[in-house]
């Protein structure tokens, strides 16, 4: 695959290797900046949509039931073709609770996740924290830079979230290439870790 | 658009697009995507297909196991089997390896219709669908070095 390919039907190749996906998720309130983060590394345009069922049509597998109770959801959606074996995928996840539903789709299989956070807003994360902490994936919360918005230093936000000693709190700006790279790599620092065992999952331990 | 020509490539993915909330779709963004550039439609001829029609109304795929980053591969001569037209497009994307989200964008679908058409694909043999490998290190490494070289 090529690092910009097109959506062009292509002939087919045997010879093609079927890469491997690995995925990480951007999680994080309405608003937070997961979109804008997203397409500063991505080499595709983040954009992808679920048609997402209302309540009162979850598990009713019918067309009449989904008929206008639904609702589609742009998802933010990156790729960054690392090499022909091997590419890396970045999902958004929703921050409304109400599309809490698409989560364990999108989180199923993930190697690590970044919470974004609000300064603002800092309980919007408080979910989303515990669950990659249940989970036992791998995250660090990349404190996303607002004009305007108060600046804490990092044990404030610590304390805050109360999250685990170990997770890295990174301060970033989405606008930035340069940020978004850094707290990428901070990421698959922080996954190389865990796997390594240098220290144990944060799940539990607190 | 003259009723005896068929319709455009496109139309019916269009309509995909449609947010029931009748605002502007989520965000904005649906509306300045790909299918608006490639395929300007006339809004007195835009048809209107409900997401799940083309799946019959299904909203779970036959086949398990199709996360949003699960890669899939045409079979060779899967381009010759009788196709409807959301497949064959599948099919034809899918003649080098592709995401299940790759296609969910390529075909401007959501991606649970995107997932019952693979599943049907798949167990129909017209689509393979290549096993999670395992992660290892050096791939996360990999991975690591060129995040860090963009």
């Amino acid at each position: 695959m090529s690092a910009h390919s097109d959506y062009a039907p292509a002939s087919y190749h045997d010879d093609v290797p079927v890469p491997t996906s690995v995925k990480i998720v951007i999680s994080g309130g309405f608003g937070v900046g997961k979109t804008t983060f997203v397409s500063e590394v991505s080499e595709i345009e983040p954009l992808m949509t679920e048609a997402a069922m209302t309540e009162a049509a979850v598990g009713v597998d019918d067309v009449f039931a989904v008929d206008k109770t639904m609702t589609t959801v742009a998802l933010d959606f990156g790729r960054i073709t690392v090499d022909d074996t091997v590419v890396l995928y970045l999902f958004g996840t929703p921050g409304q609770e109400r599309f809490s539903f698409l989560w364990d789709d999108l989180v199923d299989g993930a190697v690590g996740a970044i919470v974004m956070v609000d300064t603002r807003r800092a309980e919007d994360s408080f979910p989303t924290v515990d669950f990659f902490e249940a989970r036992g994936i791998p995250f660090l919360l990349a404190v996303n830079h607002f004009d305007g918005a108060p600046r804490f230093d990092v044990d404030e936000i610590r304390e805050a979230i109360d999250v685990h000693p170990r997770v890295p709190i990174m301060e970033c700006d989405a606008r930035q290439r340069a940020s978004v790279k850094d707290v990428l790599v901070c990421l698959f620092n922080e996954v190389l870790n865990r796997r390594a065992g240098h220290y144990p999952s944060a799940a539990g331990a607190r | 658009m003259n009723p005896s020509e068929p319709p455009p490539r496109g139309a019916y993915l269009r309509a995909d697009l449609w947010d029931w909330s009748e605002s502007e779709p989520s965000g904005g963004r649906v509306s300045g995507s790909r299918a608006d550039d490639e395929w300007p439609a006339d809004d007195d001829d835009q048809v209107l297909v409900r997401p799940y029609m083309v799946t019959g109304g299904r909203t779970r795929p036959l086949h398990d196991g199709l996360r949003v980053e699960t890669v899939l591969r045409a079979a060779p001569g899967a381009l010759h089997a009788p196709l409807q037209f959301e497949a064959r497009r599948i099919v034809e994307l899918c003649q080098i390896p592709r995401s299940v989200a790759d296609v969910a964008v390529a075909l401007s679908m959501p991606l649970g219709v995107v997932r019952v058409l693979v599943g049907d694909l798949v167990v129909g043999g017209y689509v393979a669908v290549q096993a999670p490998a395992e992660v290892t290190t050096k791939m996360l490494e990999r991975i690591r070095e060129r995040v860090r070289a963009l």
